[in-house]
């Protein structure tokens, strides 16, 4: 009896001690690996995210300046107003020679041979066709600014700001170069008697699109994203949260409801573009809804956004503890008044990132508004949201379009632009959610 | 004298426990879980001021039974209740019965403690909000100091009534519980095991509470201990797979019980 038992153990111990070893080597192997793919997973990924970064905010950060030229400015009678009509008829302030100012300005500041066209051509070419406006809105707004001299600063033209930033190679032959070695003398002259100077770009903020880059900004688009994104989270929200409640709380679970839950889900991976052609067909086709309008844009952007929301609602619907709505029902509360007093503030944090992240989605999209015609050249403030207007990563795609030098850093910079409108709006979802977090 | 005295009075009452009149009535109850029958033709009645344990192994539906009382098997959209259930005659079955009605008669308290994530005032003074039971802040605060005081928890948590009630220990969780029931006046109170999740002092608590509230309340309580059973009821019901086995008072139930199974579960034997 004894030897049997002695047999059995040395028959059984040792085999399994000689595994055991193997087995805890090889265990700790697999995890040190398992930890260096992880690793390099995140190495890789902040390694693109920083490459991406790098290349926006070095090609983009000289958007937020701007070269401008400050002149004295004569804003002579004989040019603006020759025959002194303008009491009878203020509308000729509106057509008046204002370049001519601006002509004789710099010929006086850069001591130029008046007779000198093709010299004089060069020296007004610095300075930005915006002018024109610039000095006729100044005109309008103070007439008695006639007859006297003003220092005004006028923005440089594209080409010379991005010369004045060093970002035109002078290496190039002269003849291929869009800035000319005169123009380098003048600029190098201006900027010593300090009338020429980088200031920070107040227009790119405030200014529409523009075929000249010195005078265009995302302030109208700006403005277009932010009355989409107004609509969508007046119609998103609402039909979202009463869409999850019911699905979630009140509908039946049968084959249907299963039908609509796959098809919400399927929803949010449809290519927006999709959405796009959705609502060119309904809303503009079939509803005779104004084209290129914020209107028509919030509307399909709220279509694109309903299922984001209506998933994350439903999920944090679910996650309220079944206790918690017992507890109310045991207490005999309907089940409405269950699911408005206790199990929706409870699963608002969850709903509100939810809605967050759906509309920060919905700020960066452009295909779909590329279909309902938002991809247009808007100048002036939409007072509407009946009225054309574009979007943010719209000017940004037609900027990227463009050639000038002035138009890439533009570009860059409303992307820099776009992306800190979403950091900050994630940071809100995360601290709405730190702040509501409740533990039960 | 006075501890002689309620002794006496207590051991008269459970003396004349077959005289006590019914507050519920359950004839033929039967429960399906879609296909799954669950219970099977129960008739069991529950007297009035009198705290009724329902024990049995585990999925032998003694909490099913108890979630009919209160309608609380409707939340269930699988589920089907057959047979008839009455509390003071009325049947609570009947398509003319509000179940928030229902609710606020039979309230129930649950086996994990579940107070609202509010502060210890607003889970007390909820039931009574939403049923219209107090008109003044004055009322509610009535409200409030009583049903606390019938809990027991009054003296512990009048000084920070206004902090959440989800900071409270577990065992004070579950008489806060308690007393968001009471506070809409219930006649019955369901306990699903309402001690499992405590320690031994705070389930001591629980005990003696349950104790006091039968004076004005009936209770039904599920309970896996049978000690605890024997301690706080005064009749008890033995559930087996869907059947109700054996009713009897708990003396005898745990003396001298009529059926075989009940004697070989409280000994033991399975379960």
């Amino acid at each position: 009896m004894t030897d049997m038992t002695s047999s059995v153990q040395s028959t059984f111990v040792r085999p399994a001690q000689a595994r055991r070893d193997i087995g805890i080597k090889k265990r700790y192997a697999a995890e040190r690996r398992f930890k260096a793919y992880g690793l390099i997973a995140i190495l890789i990924g902040l390694f693109f995210l920083f490459v991406l970064l790098w290349t926006v905010v070095s090609k983009g950060y000289t958007a937020f300046q701007q070269t401008a030229i400050t002149l004295p400015i004569e804003f002579s009678e004989k040019i603006i107003d020759p025959k002194n009509e303008r009491g009878a008829n203020p509308a000729k302030l509106m057509t008046a020679n204002y370049p001519l100012l601006v002509r004789d300005a710099l010929v006086k500041a850069l001591g130029i041979d008046p007779a000198n066209k093709p010299l004089v051509k060069q020296a007004t070419d610095m300075v930005s066709a915006s002018a024109r406006t610039q000095l006729r809105d100044l005109v309008v707004a103070n007439p008695a600014i006639i007859g006297t001299t003003a220092t005004v600063s006028l923005l440089a033209e594209g080409n010379i700001d991005s010369a004045n930033k060093g970002q035109i190679d002078l290496t190039v032959a002269e003849a291929n170069r869009k800035v000319k070695d005169q123009q380098i003398e003048w600029m190098k002259t201006l900027s010593e008697t300090g009338a020429m100077a980088k200031q920070f770009n107040t227009g790119l903020f405030t200014y529409g699109a523009s075929s000249r880059p010195e005078a265009s900004g995302i302030g109208v688009a700006a403005l277009g994203s932010l009355y989409m994104m107004l609509i969508v989270l007046v119609l998103a929200l609402p039909i979202g949260v009463a869409a999850s409640i019911y699905l979630e709380e009140f509908a039946p679970k049968n084959r249907l409801t299963d039908l609509i839950e796959v098809n919400i889900n399927n929803l949010a991976a449809v290519p927006s573009i999709v959405y796009g052609l959705l609502g060119l067909s309904i809303f503009i086709n079939f509803a005779g809804m104004p084209r290129s309008a914020a209107v028509v844009g919030g509307l399909v952007l709220t279509l694109m956004t309903l299922p984001t929301i209506i998933i994350a609602t439903r999920a944090a619907l679910k996650a309220v503890p079944p206790s918690i709505r017992s507890a109310a029902l045991g207490l005999g509360a309907s089940k409405m008044q269950t699911i408005f007093h206790h199990v929706l503030p409870l699963a608002m944090p969850g709903v509100l990132t939810g809605t967050i992240i759906g509309l920060a989605h919905a700020l960066g999209e452009t295909a779909p508004l590329l279909l309902i015609g938002m991809v247009a050249f808007v100048v002036d403030y939409p007072g509407s949201p009946m009225d054309p207007s574009t979007a943010l990563p719209v000017q940004i795609y037609m900027w990227a379009n463009e050639a000038e030098r002035a138009f890439v850093e533009r570009t860059s910079g409303a992307i820099m632009i776009l992306l800190i409108f979403l950091v900050v709006m994630n940071l809100g979802a995360i601290l709405l959610r730190r702040r509501f977090e409740r533990r039960w | 004298m006075n501890m002689m005295s309620e002794a006496a009075v207590e051991k008269a009452l459970d003396q004349k426990m077959n005289t006590v009149p019914f507050k519920m009535i359950g004839k033929d109850v039967s429960v399906y879980y879609g296909e799954k029958r669950a219970l099977f033709d129960v008739n069991l009645n529950v007297r009035e001021n009198t705290v009724t344990a329902l024990i049995g192994p585990s999925g032998c539906g003694k909490s099913t039974f108890l979630r009919t009382l209160n309608r609380m098997n409707d939340t269930i959209d699988s589920c089907r209740v057959t047979g008839k259930i009455t509390l003071d005659d009325g049947d609570i079955y009947d398509p003319s019965i509000d179940v928030v009605e229902l609710r606020a008669r039979v309230g129930m308290v649950f086996q994990k403690p579940n107070p609202f994530p509010k502060s210890i005032y607003e889970n007390v003074t909820y039931g009574p909000k939403i049923h219209g039971l107090a008109r003044t802040k004055a009322d509610l605060d009535q409200i409030v100091e009583t049903s606390l005081q019938k809990a027991g928890l009054w003296n512990e948590v009048k000084d920070r009534l206004h902090e959440s009630g989800t900071g409270l220990s577990g065992g004070q969780q579950q008489r806060l519980c308690i007393a968001r029931a009471v506070a809409v006046s219930p006649e019955v109170i369901l306990m699903d095991e309402p001690c499992s999740a405590l320690d031994p002092i705070a389930t001591a608590k629980v005990e003696e509470l349950i104790h006091e509230l039968r004076t004005n309340y009936t209770i039904v309580i599920v309970t896996h201990s049978m000690q605890q059973a024997a301690r706080v009821s005064q009749r008890t019901a033995m559930f087996h797979l869907g059947n109700l086995v054996e009713e009897n008072d708990t003396d005898k139930m745990f003396t001298n019980p009529d059926d075989q199974r009940t004697q070989d579960y409280i000994m033991g034997r399975f379960g």
